[in-house]
């Protein structure tokens, strides 16, 4: 078993640790970092709970070892929003269409789609949709967060239409 | 479902990876993108002594044009090569195919690479290196050597890398401008692993196919090249070609088997159908053009 020295940012802060060589990045920036907002499912990388960005790339958290992110950048869901509260507009989205219930796989969806549409990038509906083939989640049936993706795309009108259906229904 | 304990190292030259390999005797493992590896390790299916992470190898990055083909380095990221000039001129087989390989999520750090090596029989990257006729390039502490890729592989995850080998590069060979593409991937969700699966290329010279290289995924312990279809291909003229009785043939050399998702029987009997339509959509649109 082996220890090793990490220094990675994580939302800007620099963070130094110690971890053994099997801990997964998603472990770390849970368990020693307090970063809770990374949701640990499967554990095997078929969920997509646990997606972040590392160096502006949305990856598994579950499926990268602590260790390899040392002299990284990683982002996670707490480090999206503005520090006076206003949300990510991906964030946004998914509030204003209903794009999540009861928010255990909306971490790892925001930073997916935040990865997607950084720095002005506009992949399109199509990519945006294709991408959440890799994530599961088991309240919205899924209709919500692409509602959420075309609000994001800026080729819905009808986004807010969709959420006061929502809202009826609930 | 966390990994077992072992000893992570980082070795920054081939020549380090091929000692710390030669010295644990069997008893490491190659870490590249870890996207198959790493549900492996927390599921303790795999449990070495000492991981050797290849991440920090420049030599074994990026992709090359060389005499006869294509040179890919086996840490090459899929989300990488997905979008790289010389893969998308030379090799729009392999281009297709990587956009089924897992999620985006996964191939921003998943290699190409590694799929190769580690040989899950439901993958594409094997299946379309066999289809494709590619050599992979293996290096230990004192030899390099080359080993077909239809000679890879001898059961799930069993490959002919042996435990103080080292995959340094796979060869593409080259194939013409106008190969067609064959392929088609029946997955319960996109990007799971296939249930059925089929890579292939094809080249027509005036109207008679030339070459053909076809192999299926999922359905066998291993890749499974269609041997006898690509036999019975070669020097047919496509205007009288007969899909059905070659896709009899392509599937006479699977060996599927059945599991929770699917039985023997539903892969052979999708697998049949999909590899009739996925030719005859090849040639109508050669015939066409």
């Amino acid at each position: 078993m082996s220890e090793h020295k990490i220094e990675l940012t994580v939302n800007g802060r620099h963070h130094r640790g110690t971890v053994e060589g099997r801990h997964t990045l998603g472990d770390w920036l849970r368990g020693q970092a307090g970063y809770t907002g990374v949701h640990i499912g499967c554990e095997h990388g078929v969920c997509g709970a646990c997606t972040v960005m590392v160096d502006g790339r949305a990856v598994r958290s579950c499926l990268m070892l602590a260790v390899q992110a040392d002299g990284c950048t990683v982002t996670t869901v707490e480090g999206l929003a503005d520090p006076d509260g206003t949300l990510h507009p991906v964030q946004q989205a998914l509030k204003d269409c209903h794009g999540l219930q009861c928010g255990f796989c909306t971490p790892g969806i925001v930073c997916t789609l935040a990865a997607l549409t950084a720095d002005g990038a506009q992949p399109g509906e199509e990519k945006l949709t294709a991408a959440m083939s890799g994530h599961i989640c088991r309240c919205t049936g899924y209709q919500g967060i692409r509602r959420a993706i075309r609000q994001i795309a800026g080729t819905d009108t009808s986004a807010a239409q969709g959420a006061a259906h929502a809202e009826q229904g609930a | 479902m966390k990994a077992a304990p072992y000893d992570y190292v980082r070795p920054s030259s081939i020549e380090e990876a091929c000692t710390i390999l030669a010295e644990a005797g069997g008893g490491a493992q190659v870490l590249a993108g870890g996207q198959t590896l790493m549900p492996l390790l927390a599921l303790r299916m795999s449990q070495p002594f000492i991981l050797v992470d290849i991440n920090h190898i420049p030599e074994l990055q990026g992709v090359t044009s060389v005499d006869g083909g294509t040179r890919v380095g086996p840490i090459t990221r899929q989300n990488e090569a997905l979008v790289d000039p010389i893969l998308n001129r030379d090799l729009p087989t392999l281009i297709r195919a990587l956009s089924h390989v897992g999620h985006h999520q996964t191939r921003n750090r998943g290699t190409i690479g590694g799929s190769i090596a580690l040989g899950e029989p439901a993958a594409e990257m094997p299946a379309t290196a066999v289809a494709l006729g590619a050599k992979v390039e293996v290096r230990s502490a004192s030899q390099t050597r080359f080993i077909p890729a239809d000679e890879l592989y001898f059961g799930p995850y069993a490959t002919a890398i042996e435990p103080d080998e080292l995959l340094t590069a796979i060869h593409y060979p080259a194939w013409p401008d106008d190969t067609i593409t064959l392929f088609r991937e029946v997955a319960m969700r996109p990007g799971d692993f296939a249930l059925v699966g089929l890579v292939g290329a094809l080249t027509v010279e005036k109207g008679v196919i030339a070459r053909a290289g076809i192999c299926w995924f999922g359905m066998g312990p291993t890749p499974m090249k269609a041997k006898s279809a690509e036999v019975a291909l070669i020097g047919q003229s496509i205007d009288t070609l007969d899909a059905a009785a070659t896709a009899d043939l392509a599937i006479a050399d699977t060996a599927p088997f059945g599991d929770h998702h699917a039985t023997a029987d539903y892969r052979r009997t999708v697998g049949r159908r999909i590899f009739v339509r996925v030719l005859q959509e090849a040639l109508n649109m050669r015939q066409a053009a």
